[in-house]
């Protein structure tokens, strides 16, 4: 009787959603709770706040349990009127790298195996200064600043015109309103598509759960920034989220022995970012590429 | 009196070309600068070396550049065939800074000093770009630090230090799981 009303097209329909969902159920069952939460959180611009609340509450309780330390996980939103630019002094830089290490405490980036910088500081021969190709990041000289060289911290240039996320395929990073590029981690597939964009190679690929002694994890921790990462994702500077949206500075602002590392407000007039720009010699790098960076390198005048 | 400027009888405009002449540099040179404060943490003195006084209070003031017996640590590198200690240092009261004007300065707003000569460098660090901020640039405390903090007044070029270590080449030990 039931036949008579089945058509061919429907029941084949009915018997792939069937064979579909048995297929899926040993996978979603003997996947753990953790990984079906991740499967199934939406991108985290699309979240309700309820859903934001809930999210803060699992990921702190997960950290607790995987490292044994309340972190304070916060979500702030950019402050209005803000757009962050950084300027950089290089006849000051003298390569000694505290803020490559600076922000690797900040940021919880891992240690070792694999080890993770965002911050890459590249020496150059004075008067071969376009040519980025002859630079060097394995310097290690006894006593820096040496002669005849220069010194060009790099990190994320936090492009107005970003190459990393119109290549993004699923829109995991984006460019939020103070201007910071974020990654939404938990949304990452780890195709590195953004790696091969950057031009500044300011993108770094986590290999491996991050490996930090127990006792050095920053507990100040921001979903778009510094929170503990998982494997198999990118990750990159974002001027230090956490901070710079309390009004702080950057951590390799404040650790730079030569005060070379300068951060403002752009759309400020009276900002110190404001003051380099209109008194020193700026430039960015490859600003050929039309990226627009809001890094600023500047020499003194 | 036949003719006059700005509508005023030649007297009188002469009265107010003397009155701006005089008191025009007077209040331009009033010391606006003096009254702002920047928050700076305490000087780096050397450990018990502060207050000078507990020594110098006593002691004759000898102006004469000389080799001393004491402060031997101090090598003077700072336009030192220009200089000597007290040019910078107050004879009356160790305890303080004398800037050009004569006027004593503590040992907290030493920058007013530096600033005598280095203006340029002054002004960039009134405005947060020579040297370094820390703290909050908005909605919070930040700090300044003294030129001393980072340039020692007597031998004010900065030493080479010894950089951090480079990062893991990709195939090295520790980098690889």
């Amino acid at each position: 009787m039931l036949d008579r009303f089945l058509t061919r097209r429907t029941f084949l329909h009915r018997i792939s959603m069937v064979v579909l969902g048995s297929l899926c159920m040993p996978f979603l069952s003997s996947c753990g709770k953790e990984r079906a939460e991740d499967f199934l959180q939406k991108h985290f611009l699309e979240m309700t706040t309820e859903e934001k609340e809930i999210l803060i509450n699992r990921l702190e309780e997960r950290y607790f349990k995987k490292y044994g330390k309340k972190f304070n996980l916060s979500i702030q939103e950019a402050i209005p009127n803000t757009l962050w630019g950084y300027g950089l002094d290089l006849s000051r830089c003298i390569g000694c790298r505290r803020c490559v290490y600076g922000c690797v405490e900040e940021n919880n980036c891992s240690r070792e195996k694999p080890q993770s910088q965002w911050i890459r500081v590249i020496r150059l021969k004075k008067g071969s200064l376009i040519n980025l190709e002859n630079s060097e990041h394995y310097y290690n000289p006894d006593t820096v600043p040496e002669k005849d060289f220069i010194y060009i911290p790099v990190q994320c240039q936090q492009c107005e015109n970003p190459p990393c996320v119109k290549v993004c395929p699923v829109h995991a990073t984006w460019k939020e309103p103070d201007g910071m590029i974020v990654v939404d981690y938990n949304w990452c597939i780890g195709c590195r598509y953004c790696i091969t964009a950057c031009p500044y190679r300011g993108r770094v690929f986590n290999w491996a759960d991050p490996n930090v002694p127990t006792d050095k994890w920053n507990l100040s921790i921001h979903y778009l920034g510094n929170r503990p990462r998982m494997r198999n994702i990118v990750e990159k500077c974002t001027f230090c989220v956490q901070r710079v949206r309390r009004g702080r500075y950057p951590a390799c602002v404040e650790v730079c022995p030569t005060g070379s590392r300068k951060f403002g407000n752009l759309l400020d007039p009276q900002s110190e970012i404001r003051y380099v720009i209109q008194n020193k010699r700026t430039f960015r790098l490859k600003e050929d590429l039309n990226t627009e960076p809001k890094f600023y390198y500047f020499f003194e005048a | 009196m036949g003719f006059n400027l700005l509508g005023l009888p030649m007297h009188k405009f002469l009265h107010l070309l003397i009155l701006f002449l005089f008191l025009g540099p007077l209040s331009s040179t009033f010391p606006q600068q003096l009254q702002e404060e920047f928050p700076v943490p305490p000087p780096p003195f050397s450990e018990g070396i502060y207050p000078c006084s507990q020594c110098h209070a006593s002691m004759e003031i000898n102006r004469k550049k000389r080799i001393l017996n004491e402060h031997t640590h101090i090598k003077l590198r700072h336009a030192e065939t220009l200089r000597w200690c007290l040019d910078c240092h107050s004879p009356g009261n160790r305890d303080k800074l004398r800037l050009y004007s004569g006027e004593l300065i503590d040992f907290e707003r030493s920058y007013l000093l530096c600033g005598e000569c280095h203006g340029n460098v002054f002004k960039d660090w009134k405005a947060g770009i020579h040297g370094k901020r820390q703290g909050y640039f908005t909605g919070g405390k930040r700090t300044y630090l003294l030129c001393v903090h980072c340039h020692d007044a007597h031998s004010p070029q900065i030493k080479p230090i010894k950089p951090e270590p480079p990062p893991f080449a990709p195939k090295d030990k520790r980098n690889v799981r």
